[in-house]
């Protein structure tokens, strides 16, 4: 069952061939039986799972079922879910219990989706190899030496590892998409505005987008179907109708313009990568792509101004931390400064005190315009970048990480080699663009993944591009070996 | 050479909005602690902000009754501070860009001037919750009811010389934003509060001194004792020889003392930006003229009509036309009586004073207006005196009933009738044959004061009710034969 893709399993709980009860069952023993060495959840949600169950099994006796009902998932621990802990990967809130429900969970709780559990992530979101979490570091499955990449690690292990048929992510640089290729599988970040952000925990609120990770563009269709949309709690939603994702998938590739951006091919990137990128491009040619080169000559700014304007929001959005009324608070504190001195400086992890500090003294008087202005001011200089690509090309192509999944602990004490390890997934983020990343190859067994990136609301072309890739090869479909029968 | 007081004002307003600027939550005044917080009020991981557009359109009319330029862009932005009382550990305010820009302020002087005072901007912010100190053995308390509601700051120029200048002003705002409608105006309530921006300088200087801030004033007559200690202050530490620092400063109302709260170098650095979670707001043409089209008369402008419509004093005018309630009041009892100067004199002489000495407001007197009307109806019918109409008013306060059931119960009806009159002048005189004839030969400039005595006497045989303007004008041709 649990090589099943979800379109797969829900005309199989159509067909009565096996309940979501029987479903659910089998992948909470998976679960059980394999995470011990992947560390992919940090909470599962056994009960609530088979609740869940019972009640999509009702719903598709009655005849009421969508497309998702009854569809195991997990969520990212950065979704708000009631009643359950909702960690963000951090000590800070170990011991937080939701009393809220986020639009995006609730969405997959109305389709009548099945939640096996809360996945493992860099605390706060803040991460490229998921060694920032409280709850440990995730194992890649295809190799538990390697990183499952961040911060949406657990999501992508479990999806990688068959524990899930897919899982949430959110993606702020890079989350979704780095984690989805070095774990092999399918992840699309969504245009800024596109999902609402309601209940989701804030690390940069202005790039933090939510977005679907599972095996084939196939099934991120379906479920990005149920994720999008206005919400009228979230500001920053767009009013703009949702389109059908699945209705295109299949449409031709005949006369599509790909660009490769020279940026995303120079000096960093590994050899056995760009090979993989390659082929990948010629297999678009073969489906009716044109290519060309393009330039986008400020991309090689986009690390130092995301790692302006990123912490400098944290540094605000995780004032509220503060042990006075919610999360982790120290013990016996002496009087206010102490407070919020021990529980902050207790409660939090070192990447996330080193991104407060540097968001603090970014947007501190007399550094602000050196820095946040100067910032933003290559961000825009970098969407101009792809709004001018986008009247050549249709889609820009290139590899989603200059590696593959380096090993666990190598960059651990390095946070600069560590950030650059973002470098190709940061100006989408800073942009607001749409992107997905696929598997399109592997090096000495480890997953390497094409990226895709489309213009505002064009994620139903880059599923359709996603999906015809698919249909003409075989790397989304592969498994690691040691994932049980 | 003496000194000049120079003081800036900045007056936060609570909006009168059903829910908070960025929440649903209500904002009804007095309710049970953390009641009426909601999840975006306590700053829960993972909310967001939506901007109240009714926060939006009082600002807007602010600004149109101020005669400001409104911002058809403006954007809010975060103030960084930790207090345990701010959830989110930032306030949500404006700065680069406030809805409400340059604009200005007519007042009057004590003297009876006119001052301009130019407004610098006024801006959108969300008030914090409050921290109570008391009743928790050590510990404090955190309310977050409040936390969320709609203020705007107005930030005044540093345009007043004199505590009685921003008392004034303070007064003429107060006057401003309950006449729109966008601000209840009860000030015991926080409603309205003032931070005082003071400094010193010689009489002749172009340049300001160094000024200190004193916060959260809540009453005309705490700032009025917070600018005079201040300025105090200031001018025995120059002549002293020292220097006055930019500081923040708290008064305390009960010892009338005032302390240092922190010195600019203490001072927070804010780390103001953009808030990620709102996009700049931006409104057109048809907002502002909805906006206008809404605006009710202004103080200004209803002064000028009573004036003319009313032809009342400008003292009366200045009295009853400042404050919506009041001008409403008097218009209805005027309404009723038909008899402005009648009306006036009750409202602004009678009804204030008892208003004042029982802390009401002129929309919770015991009084209505239709009554009063009713009253001053008697009174100019000659149905009561004068002093009838006090006692009349007196019981109608204590709730016994209208005008005329108290006129009737108390038997307070005048007797005007000039057979009555005339009978018990005739048995005055009688009794009183002496006086009759010492008044008789008096010379005329004289007999003026000796009346007084025959009235009286009649007014005492009347326990009070012959009418004494009857009386006098019927002993008169008596007494003259």
């Amino acid at each position: 069952m649990h090589n099943k893709t979800i379109v797969e399993l829900s005309r199989a709980l159509a067909a009565g061939e096996f309940s979501s009860t029987e479903l659910t069952t089998h992948f909470l023993q998976r679960i059980h039986s394999l995470d011990e060495q992947y560390n992919s959840f940090i909470t599962v949600t056994e009960e609530r799972a088979l609740a869940d169950a019972t009640e999509a099994d009702e719903r598709i006796a009655q005849g009421k079922a969508t497309a998702l009902t009854g569809i195991p998932l997990a969520h990212k621990d950065i979704f708000c879910t009631q009643g359950i802990r909702t960690s963000a990967g951090s000590k800070m809130l170990d011991n937080f219990i939701a009393p809220y429900e986020s639009t995006v969970t609730a969405n997959f709780n109305a389709a009548g989706c099945v939640m096996l559990g809360k996945t493992n992530m860099d605390e706060f979101a803040m991460g490229s190899s998921n060694e920032n979490s409280f709850y440990g570091p995730v194992s890649n499955p295809w190799d538990t030496k390697a990183i499952a990449g961040g911060s949406s690690g657990g999501s992508a292990a479990a999806v990688a590892a068959r524990l899930t048929p897919a899982a949430t992510g959110t993606d702020t640089g890079g989350s979704i998409r780095q984690p989805a290729s070095h774990c092999g599988i399918t992840g699309l970040k969504p245009t800024y505005g596109r999902v609402s952000r309601w209940g989701m925990i804030a690390y940069a609120s202005s790039l933090d987008q939510a977005g679907p990770m599972a095996r084939t563009a196939e099934d991120v269709a379906l479920l990005l179907q149920a994720m999008a949309g206005m919400d009228p709690k979230d500001s920053t939603s767009v009013d703009r109708p949702v389109e059908d994702y699945s209705a295109t998938l299949n449409e031709s590739l005949q006369g599509l313009r790909v660009g490769l951006p020279a940026e995303f091919f120079a000096e960093g990137l590994d050899s056995d990568v760009e090979q993989c990128v390659s082929n990948a491009v010629s297999e678009l040619e073969k489906l009716g792509a044109t290519v060309k080169q393009i330039s986008l000559p400020n991309s090689n700014l986009s690390v130092p101004s995301y790692y302006v304007i990123a912490p400098a929001e944290a540094s605000s959005n995780l004032s509220r931390f503060d042990g006075a009324r919610f999360g982790y608070r120290c013990d016996q504190p002496q009087d206010l400064e102490d407070l919020y001195k021990r529980s902050r400086g207790e409660g939090f992890g070192a990447e996330v005190k080193r991104r407060i500090l540097v968001g603090t003294y970014a947007l501190s008087a007399g550094y602000y315009d050196a820095y946040y202005i100067q910032a933003q001011k290559i961000r825009r200089l970098i969407k101009n970048d792809f709004i001018n690509a986008f009247n050549d090309v249709d889609v820009i192509v290139g590899p989603t990480a200059p590696t593959p999944a380096f090993n666990l602990g190598e960059k651990a004490d390095d946070p600069v080699a560590m950030y650059l390890s973002d470098i190709y997934t940061l100006s989408t983020n800073l942009a607001g663009l749409p992107g997905m990343s696929i598997p399109a190859g592997q090096v000495s067994g480890r997953p390497v993944g094409l990226q895709i990136i489309g213009n505002y609301f064009s994620e139903a072309k880059l599923l359709n591009i996603a999906h015809r890739f698919q249909q003409a090869t075989d790397w989304h479909l592969k498994a690691p070996t040691d994932i049980g029968a | 050479m003496g000194w000049e007081t120079v003081i800036g004002l900045e007056v936060h307003v609570q909006l009168a909005t059903k829910s908070k600027i960025f929440s649903g939550a209500s904002t009804v005044f007095g309710a049970e602690p953390n009641t009426q917080a909601s999840l975006v009020d306590l700053g829960m991981p993972g909310i967001l902000p939506v901007v109240n557009e009714q926060a939006y359109r009082y600002a807007v009319m602010f600004g149109l009754a101020i005669d400001a330029k409104i911002s058809k862009r403006s954007y809010f932005e975060r103030k960084n501070y930790f207090y345990p009382d701010l959830p989110k550990g930032y306030q949500t305010t404006q700065l680069e860009q406030p809805i409400v820009g340059p604009g200005h302020i007519q007042i009057q002087l004590p003297n009876g001037d006119t001052k301009e005072v130019r407004i610098h901007h006024a801006h959108l912010e969300e008030d914090a919750g409050k921290s109570l100190h008391e009743d928790f053995h050590g510990m404090s308390g955190i309310d977050l009811n409040r936390a969320g509601t709609p203020l705007i700051e107005i930030v005044s120029e540093p345009d007043m010389r004199s505590s009685a200048e921003a008392v004034a002003f303070a007064k003429k705002l107060h006057s401003i934003v309950t006449s729109l409608g966008i601000c209840d105006g009860e000030m015991s309530q926080g409603s309205m509060r003032f931070d005082v921006n003071v400094s010193v300088r010689k009489k002749g200087s172009e340049v300001l001194g160094t000024r200190t801030e004193t916060k959260n004033l809540n009453s005309y007559r705490f700032m009025e004792e917070a600018i005079a200690l201040e300025v105090e202050r200031q001018i025995d530490l120059i002549e002293d020889g020292g220097t006055v620092l930019q500081e923040t400063r708290l008064y305390n109302a009960d010892t009338r003392t005032a302390r240092s709260m922190r010195s600019k170098e203490e001072a927070n650095d804010y780390r103001y930006f953009p808030c990620p979670d709102l996009l700049p707001v931006e409104i057109d043409d048809e907002f502002i003229e909805a906006a206008r089209a809404s605006l009710p008369e202004l103080p200004d402008a209803r002064q000028a009509r009573f004036m003319d419509q009313y032809k009342l004093s400008e003292y009366d005018v200045s009295q009853l036309a400042q404050y919506r309630d009041t001008a409403e009041y008097f218009e209805k009892v005027t309404k009723t009586c038909k008899d402005a100067k009648l009306a006036a004199n009750w409202v602004t002489g009678e009804l204030a004073s008892r208003l004042n000495k029982e802390s009401l407001n002129i929309t919770h007197s015991p009084v209505g207006a239709d009554q009063l009307g009713e009253m001053l109806l008697r009174v100019k019918d000659d149905t009561i005196s004068g002093k009838g109409a006090k006692t009349v008013f007196d019981s109608m306060w204590n709730k016994e009933g209208s005008a005329d059931d108290i006129i009737a119960s108390k038997g307070l009806k005048q007797v005007s009738d000039s057979g009555a009159l005339e009978a018990m002048i005739d048995e005055v005189m009688a009794a009183n044959t002496a006086q009759v004839e010492q008044y008789r030969a008096s010379p005329a400039e004289k007999r003026g004061k000796m009346i007084g005595f025959f009235v009286g006497q009649i007014m005492k045989a009347s326990r009070g009710s012959a009418n004494p303007g009857q009386v006098n004008k019927l002993l008169k041709v008596k007494l003259d034969g």
